[in-house]
């Protein structure tokens, strides 16, 4: 065979191979804009991060303009943490970078952007939190800190964000006079109480709940409204008339026939129980449970999250009622037999042997007081305020998991300090093999900023004696 | 000095609030000038921080001491601090100008002396108009400066203490790095930036 023949055939090959291919990709493009297939993960470039993965199938949450470029992500970043941030009094918001003085520290690192630190689809390069910078990054803006502050002399710039001392964003529990102010706290506090549920305000706060044809009033097994053959003896309706659904009225047909809709639903969706519980259906929906619901990729499976689940719970498909019961709403089964129906990390596996399950059977048991138990819910889906009418306040459970998760001094205020002295729980937050076993023992690491400013304050009332205060 | 089309509205805008009937071509034909753009944002802000600093700040935290005034003022209930008022409606101005595309100014309160060590002077014009300023009281700094690919018109004019709180507040703080300050004193500087070539 000559050589011309021998390259033609190469070239022959080449193009079939491209226009096969470009011919799949083109198709696939087609059919996936037109809702026809979806093969999205042939486009994902690489592996997303943790906060990301369960709707790294809905590319245009994020990629919404496929020309718009870091403005288009920006957007997208709002549109989801714009509320977390705001409430974690962001250290270092947009708005801080935006004056032109800072035109030469954004040539170094333009924070204007998340997709600055926060890179996605690049696994080699991401750390904790989906940073994707090296962990010195304060180095940029802040590198002479120890002139200033010669307490932080000799520290380590990977150490600012990674030692318990500092976060980039959420500083409301380490910042140096709340530091001062919680000096020497005790590691259980006398009073150590979770807030008490204030639930009976609901009937003023659900002002979407249709009260005309469901009057506030405690309902008997006998005024069930469900469809004609309902057996009034069967556990539904048992479980119904022992429920706060029953206590407030809230009758067969409020959750099954759902507004306009006159058809009876046997299963009805989130849609129904938002009628009453809209922020707990919000916090679902941008929480892990319901982010992939939210972005339009059905119902979540414990298959599809990347923390160990039990092989058992793999198929079960997430909603309100995976974790409350539909008629019993038993609020204690949510709030840990329902976690630990799914999860099988360590943390989850050692709760049952941890001091918190402990007080939360003997408040179960009547040997302890109300609140003083603490369960699965206590800690990641805590009592949060939420205003009526600007006057009153009603407490609910945040059930996005993602509002006080990662970082965990996020939990510091609204959970831990709730029993705990702000020391120790900076200690524990700090020390991981403490948490994987879920706080069974006392923590082994400890942070120093309580010491440090605790010094420098000693420091500044000794040259002004008059200062009492931080 | 010749200001783009935009700002040059903008300013006329911004600077003559009360004559908002005005259509373009009058405001266009007013040729309002970097400086006098400035000069008028200036006032607006100095006023509402001398008023905020002494009919809120002074008389309820040190006259009347109904309530306090903190750095961490929703932790303590308390009042915000006159620089913080100052800087969140910097802020706030930021958030919007930028969704404007017509409105184009930045303003910001610096220090030689500053607190907080991110509000010390960065770029050459800063540094040398705040101590121009604080040298020489009654005068302000006008120059133009090149930041990133921009050209800028920049002012700065004195921030006096003009409450006791004022110096009181910074000389007792714990991370002020001037302890002498007194009523009438050159504290720091306001710093406003019009662009004026792209």
């Amino acid at each position: 065979m000559s050589k011309t023949s021998s390259n033609l055939k190469y070239w022959m090959l080449w193009l079939v191979l491209t226009l096969g291919l470009g011919g799949y990709l083109g198709f696939s493009i087609l059919n996936l804009s037109q809702g026809k297939t979806d093969n999205t993960e042939l486009f994902l470039p690489g592996e997303t991060t943790h906060g990301h993965h369960n709707i790294e199938m809905a590319c245009t949450e994020c990629h919404a303009d496929a020309f718009g470029g870091e403005q288009t992500l920006q957007n997208a970043c709002v549109q989801c943490h714009a509320d977390e941030l705001k409430l974690a009094d962001d250290s270092h918001p947009r708005s801080k970078f935006t004056d032109p003085r800072n035109a030469a520290t954004l040539e170094k690192i333009d924070a204007r952007y998340c997709v600055s630190c926060h890179v996605e689809h690049d696994p080699d390069i991401t750390r904790e939190m989906g940073v994707t910078l090296p962990d010195d990054y304060c180095f940029y803006c802040h590198e002479g800190v120890a002139e200033d502050l010669p307490d932080h002399e000799g520290l380590a710039f990977d150490s600012c964000a990674s030692a318990g001392c500092h976060n980039y964003h959420d500083n409301t529990a380490l910042y140096e006079d709340f530091l001062v102010k919680h000096l020497h706290e005790p590691d259980n506090k006398e009073q150590a109480r979770i807030p008490p549920s204030n639930i009976s305000l609901i009937t003023e706060y659900a002002t979407a709940y249709p009260k005309e044809d469901y009057p506030v009033k405690t309902l008997s097994m006998q005024e069930q409204d469900g469809p004609a053959h309902t057996d009034i003896e069967s556990d539904v309706v048992i479980h119904w008339s022992a429920s706060s659904h029953a206590e407030f009225g809230v009758n067969c047909t409020a959750c099954h026939v759902f507004e306009s809709d006159t058809q009876w639903k046997d299963h009805p969706g989130t849609e129904s129980c938002q009628q009453c519980h809209a922020d707990q259906a919000e916090g679902f929906l941008m929480g892990k449970h319901g982010m992939r619901l939210s972005a339009g990729l059905g119902l979540q499976t414990p298959a599809q999250a990347r923390i160990p689940m039990h092989k058992e719970s793999h198929d079960k498909a997430l909603n309100c009622t995976s974790c409350h019961s539909a008629h019993a709403s038993d609020i204690q089964e949510a709030a840990v037999e329902a976690c630990l129906g799914c999860h099988q990390d360590q943390h989850s596996l050692n709760y049952k042997q941890s001091p918190h399950f402990k007080l939360l059977l003997a408040e179960q048991q009547g040997t302890a007081e109300p609140g003083t138990g603490v369960s699965c819910a206590s800690c990641h889906m805590p009592r949060t305020v939420v205003e009526i009418d600007g006057e009153k306040q009603m407490l609910i459970s945040e059930h996005n998991q993602n509002a006080n998760l990662r970082p965990n001094e996020k939990m510091v205020r609204t959970v831990c300090m709730q029993c705990h002295g702000l020391g120790f729980v900076l200690d524990s937050l700090a020390d991981k093999q403490l948490i994987e076993s879920n706080f069974n023992g006392r923590p082994g690491v400890h942070i120093e900023s309580l010491e440090m400013a605790e010094k420098k304050q000693a420091e500044h009332l000794e040259k002004n004696p008059s200062h009492d205060k931080p | 000095m010749k200001l783009a089309k935009p700002i040059l509205i903008a300013g006329a805008v911004l600077a003559t609030a009360g004559l908002s009937g005005c259509n373009d071509s009058k405001e266009e034909a007013a040729g309002i000038s970097p400086k006098t753009m400035a000069d008028a944002l200036h006032l607006v802000m100095d006023s509402d921080r001398a008023v905020y600093t002494k009919k809120i700040v002074n008389r309820l935290a040190a006259k009347e001491k109904v309530i306090k005034a903190s750095e961490h003022f929703e932790d303590e209930k308390a009042l915000v601090l006159p620089a913080q008022m100052f800087r969140f409606g910097a802020e706030m101005v930021a958030e919007k100008a930028e969704k404007n595309p017509d409105i184009n100014f930045t303003y910001s309160l610096q220090s030689l002396w500053p607190i907080n060590k991110q509000n010390a002077p960065k770029t050459e014009a800063e540094k040398t108009g705040l101590k121009y300023v604080a040298d020489n009281p009654g005068q302000n700094y006008y120059t133009e400066e090149k930041l990133g690919d921009t050209t800028y018109f920049t002012a700065v004019y004195a921030d006096t203490a003009v409450a006791p709180v004022c110096a009181s507040c910074h000389n007792e703080h714990k991370d002020t790095p001037r302890t002498d300050f007194k009523i009438g004193d050159v504290m720091g500087g306001v710093v406003i930036r019009i662009p004026i070539e792209s």
